[in-house]
């Protein structure tokens, strides 16, 4: 039922002479929630970015539905969505700014559906504000928002919920589980606990001393 | 925060014309930010006007002097101007992640960052070059070397810039880059210079200007089409060390 959407092969990273990890074989299928757990510096942020294509300093295959990332490139970039520590919010444009941008360099974006998806972050009233007069936490949100415009079918968030409060966190956790059934697949890391069925979990830094 | 997604699961095909929307995206995205933040626009343009006024009246004022050095000195400021502001043309894209969603938009990097670049110019150098008319008076100039000399700049600074480019998108990743970066892109800024210049002082002796702006014309070309690919290739790898 489910098909595989990323594949990773014996995924090997280094970064200063020291492994990070080693052997990493996994699929992720449509349907999944993947949490990448570990130790501070366990290389966490590391594999996402080489799962976003973001890092090609890495050693293995990546295939996006069976074709290897880096020669479908675009079409991976066109379904995949990555919010990363620094969520691209740029502090001189409004939030609404910010969100209809990030929208048009990837599907033309429609003002109404913008602003439904910031009423829906929580950052209704607050459209028109630029982003440095936001608090950290609502900033947080203009980028979150983007999950509410994307139709793409896997969702990598590294550390997508700091800096957003509890109640936040537990209905985007309501939204990742709701995603995952509609057939959407979700890699993510987090020092929340998640308070979710079905959570598949990955752990790095293991066999290796405590860092 | 909904915890219903609005929008339903679907495979995106690579569509035609996403580019053109992209880069039209780009550019405004470029001059919303340029024009909420003029003062720092203001800068590159205030530097630009005291170099070109402080040689008259640090060197000499006699208008046979500034006749024959004036060019050169419109042409080094500009130069230098470029220079100095390119450290930043990435800068808080880096920052605050932007740049890692741009590199990640299922478009095509290279026409972004042309579009990019090219904003960039429109709205740092163009003032800039607008400008020189009024210099070129203040240095003397006949008119007809004030028409040359805006016509090097607008064939020489889209030079600079790209070229520029290739370098900030390198060195955005590192701390302290500033000085790495004004070394770096000098050797590459000086036959600009001097085919610039060359021209102007061409035009001044009443010689043919078609040979210097034919080849200002040639760095042109060949920096629009293979720029914009160094530029992205230099993104792509700055990124990947973040």
């Amino acid at each position: 039922m489910t098909s595989t959407l990323l594949e990773a092969r014996q995924i090997h990273c280094e970064r200063d002479d020291r492994p990070l990890f080693s052997g990493l074989d996994f699929r992720v299928g449509s349907g999944e929630l993947w949490r990448i757990a570990g130790p501070n510096g366990a290389g966490k942020t590391t594999l996402l970015r080489i799962l976003a294509g973001l890092n090609p300093a890495f050693e293995g295959e990546l295939l996006w539905q069976g074709e290897p990332v880096h020669r479908v490139r675009t079409q991976y970039q066109a379904n995949l969505l990555f919010l990363g520590h620094s969520a691209g919010v740029s502090s001189s444009l409004t939030a609404y700014e910010n969100l209809a941008g990030w929208q048009a360099m990837r599907t033309p974006a429609v003002p109404e559906q913008v602003m439904a998806a910031l009423a829906d972050a929580g950052l209704g009233g607050y459209e028109d504000l630029p982003a440095a007069q936001l608090s950290a936490g609502q900033q947080r949100r203009v980028a979150l928002a983007r999950l509410y415009l994307s139709s793409a079918p896997l969702w990598i968030l590294d550390e997508a919920f700091t800096a957003v409060d509890r109640e936040a966190v537990a209905q985007l956790e309501a939204l990742l589980a709701n995603r995952v059934r509609a057939g959407g697949a979700v890699i993510l890391t987090t020092h929340h606990s998640l308070a979710l069925e079905g959570v598949r979990v990955l752990t790095l830094g293991e066999g290796h001393d405590a860092l | 925060m909904r915890s219903e997604p609005r929008v339903p699961v679907s495979f995106q095909e690579q569509e035609g014309g996403g580019w053109l929307r992209a880069a039209v995206e780009t550019v405004r995205r470029e001059w919303l930010i340029a024009f909420r933040n003029r003062q720092d626009l203001i800068n590159p343009l205030v530097f630009f006007v005291l170099i070109v006024s402080l040689f008259p009246l640090g060197v000499s004022p006699e208008p046979e002097f500034l006749r024959q050095a004036g060019p050169g000195i419109i042409w080094v400021a500009a130069l230098l101007s470029i220079l100095l502001s390119l450290n930043l043309l990435f800068r808080n894209d880096y920052a605050d992640g932007h740049l890692e969603q741009w590199v990640l938009s299922p478009q095509p990097l290279a026409l972004l960052a042309l579009a990019r670049v090219g904003a960039v110019w429109v709205t740092t150098v163009l003032p800039l070059v607008l400008l020189v008319p009024v210099l070129a008076v203040m240095l003397h100039l006949r008119p007809g070397t004030g028409l040359v000399l805006v016509l090097t700049l607008l064939a020489g600074t889209p030079v600079l810039v790209l070229v520029g480019a290739i370098g900030a998108a390198l060195t955005v990743s590192l701390r302290g880059s500033g000085v790495l970066l004004v070394l770096i892109m000098t050797p590459f800024y000086v036959p600009v210079l001097i085919f610039g210049t060359g021209a102007v002082t061409a035009a001044v002796e009443g010689a043919s200007i078609t040979g210097h702006l034919a080849l200002l014309g040639a760095m042109l070309s060949l920096a629009v089409v293979l720029a914009p690919l160094a530029i992205a290739g230099a993104l792509r790898i700055s990124v990947s060390n973040g």
